[in-house]
């Protein structure tokens, strides 16, 4: 197959991903939630031609749904109106040559408010992030939540967050065998990355408490925002101490009730969130 | 979108094995892990929607393979299309593909498809359950929506805007294909691979696999050799993109595919070839057809 050239510049390449879709692939996470930081800014002060989504990904930025900005509708394009292939790839090469020019401003850290999620450190992976890390069960909480975290991307589920964060010495790998449901409300870890898990799905990640209660809801599609950790969101997670009574908020340990998600089907994708690497630097 | 005021009641008498509401989707969410979801057979959708007189992204009825039946608690116009399939009103023959009358509590019975897999119900009015994020269509991958259907289930109608249009005559349903061609076009991670896996993807017997969903039609064939090896960090995925897990085997994403995914994307299948891979029953031969 030929075609698919990568246009390249400094620290960052532009990959086409069909006719109306540009993968701009940064050199490291940092610079990838800069580069996406950027393209909001541009797209809030009416700088950026239309696009209908703004995918961030670990070393990536999707720009998916490209609209032919020299017909200035201003409409979202659907499989119906869309243009003829050639014109909307034409559309596409220019955003690319134009986004390689720009000058990205380094990453601000303190532009929102961290968001705090009091958490139980109390998962049933405790003793063995604990024994990857070379410390006691009981510093794992501290050693967690001192950490500022941020969200780096959304993906798996709806309100699922990748938070980095994590120094690299506290990386650790996904479990052997994934769970076939982990409840919803879990705190896990794997590579590089921290998530709460929204809803019960299967995962892979390694389990080191869950929200406390009260929790702010992750995930509320009548609220706005939807998500609680959207791309960009800092969070800091609070301890706090198990409540007496047996019947928690979101038992850790206890089987998720017969509430499995909808797919009737398997996926044919992640089952779980699945880091994919773990050489991302971490902060 | 706002909420409707409902207009009478769909019952679900027989919810086939597996009847989604659908609509034209919802897009803009793709950042927070949330995908477009939407009628799989996209211009079979807007063509229901039209012969009863709907706006195109009306929200209607997906089934799969076995068809549903349903029961309105009022008059309304209806049409099937989509998958070929015998349907009848309270057990009398009735068109297919064309607007037909049902009366208050007849029951309107879609049959197994006997020409492709996914047939769409539309109703004069639409169905209203309350929108998500803007869509009424069920997403099955992040569950959101309206479930799919089980028997008891009711679905709110919503009000017709008018008379469908009369006197078309006869319009042509796209059958199903007895090959699927799906024209490439080059994806972000086709370096990944080696020459001679994009002459198999190309050349290569690949089938449509039984295990083909909403979420992606899964191929059949030989598997894909990779050009180097390693893990892809996770990155956004689009509709149609042809996905290569580990296994070799390319996988298509449809329109519940998730937002973001960590295996190389060797392709991107143009979107007008997806209805017709929303139709392909499995052991179709599937050729793709590399655009530049």
């Amino acid at each position: 197959m030929t075609g698919g050239d990568a246009p390249e510049a400094d620290g960052i390449r532009v990959l086409p991903a069909g006719p109306y879709a540009l993968l701009v692939e940064l050199t490291d996470g940092e610079r990838t939630e800069a580069f996406h930081a950027e393209l909001l800014r541009r797209r809030e002060r009416g700088a950026l031609p239309g696009v209908r989504e703004i995918v961030p990904g670990a070393r990536t930025v999707l720009l998916d749904g490209i609209e032919d900005s020299e017909r200035g509708t201003g409409c979202v394009p659907t499989a119906r109106d869309r243009l003829p292939g050639d014109r909307a790839a034409a559309a596409r090469d220019r955003l690319a040559r134009d986004l390689l020019s720009w000058s990205v401003p380094p990453l601000r850290r303190e532009e929102r408010d961290a968001v705090e999620i009091p958490v139980v450190y109390d998962g049933p992976d405790l003793a063995e992030v604990a024994a990857l890390w070379g410390v006691g069960v009981d510093e794992v909480p501290g050693l967690h939540s001192r950490t500022a975290f941020r969200v780096a991307f959304c993906g798996f589920a709806p309100g699922f967050g990748y938070l980095t964060g994590l120094p690299e010495r506290l990386h650790v790998p996904r479990r052997a065998t994934p769970r076939t449901r982990v409840p919803a409300g879990a705190l896990a870890l794997a590579g590089p990355y921290t998530g709460v898990y929204p809803r019960p799905s299967p995962g892979g990640w390694q389990l080191i408490g869950r929200l406390a209660d009260p929790a702010p809801a992750l995930w509320d599609p009548a609220r706005e925002p939807a998500a609680l950790l959207g791309p960009g969101t800092r969070v800091r997670f609070v301890p706090a101490h198990a409540p007496v009574a047996p019947q928690a908020a979101v038992p850790a340990h206890a089987p998720v009730a017969a509430h499995a998600p909808v797919p009737v089907q398997a996926a044919p994708q992640p089952t779980g969130p699945v880091p994919k690497s773990r050489t991302e630097t971490g902060r | 979108m706002t909420s409707v005021r409902p207009d009478g009641l769909l019952h679900v008498v027989r919810p086939g094995a597996l009847t989604t509401v659908q609509d034209a989707g919802r897009t803009g969410w793709a950042h927070l892990g949330v995908g477009r979801a939407g009628a799989l057979d996209a211009p079979a959708a807007r063509l229901a929607n039209r012969l009863v007189g709907n706006a195109p992204g009306a929200a209607l009825l997906e089934t799969t393979v076995t068809g549903c039946a349903v029961r309105p608690d009022r008059p309304v116009v209806a049409v099937v299309g989509g998958a070929g399939c015998r349907v009848s009103v309270d057990g009398r023959p009735v068109a297919w593909g064309a607007p037909v009358r049902v009366p208050a509590g007849a029951v309107l019975d879609v049959g197994p498809a006997v020409d492709g897999v996914r047939g769409y119900l539309a109703f004069a009015g639409g169905l209203v359950p309350e929108p998500v994020l803007g869509s009424r269509s069920a997403d099955l991958l992040s569950g959101l929506g309206p479930a799919p259907l089980c028997a008891g289930d009711t679905l709110p109608l919503g009000q017709p805007a008018g008379e469908p249009p009369d006197g078309e005559g006869p319009v042509p349903w796209p059958g199903a294909p007895a090959e699927l061609v799906l024209p490439l076009h080059p994806g972000p991670r086709h370096t990944w691979f080696t020459p001679a896996a994009l002459r198999t993807l190309t050349t290569a017997d690949y089938r449509v696999s039984p295990h083909s969903n909403r979420i992606g039609l899964r191929t059949e064939g030989p598997a894909l050799e990779r050009a180097r090896d390693g893990e892809l960090p996770s990155e956004g995925m689009v509709l149609g993109a042809v996905q290569v897990p580990p296994d070799g085997r390319p996988v298509v994403f449809l329109n519940d595919h998730p937002t973001t995914g960590g295996y190389p994307v060797v392709g991107v299948v143009a979107e007008t070839a997806l209805a017709g891979a929303a139709q392909a029953v499995p052991g179709t031969r599937v050729r793709f057809v590399v655009r530049t």
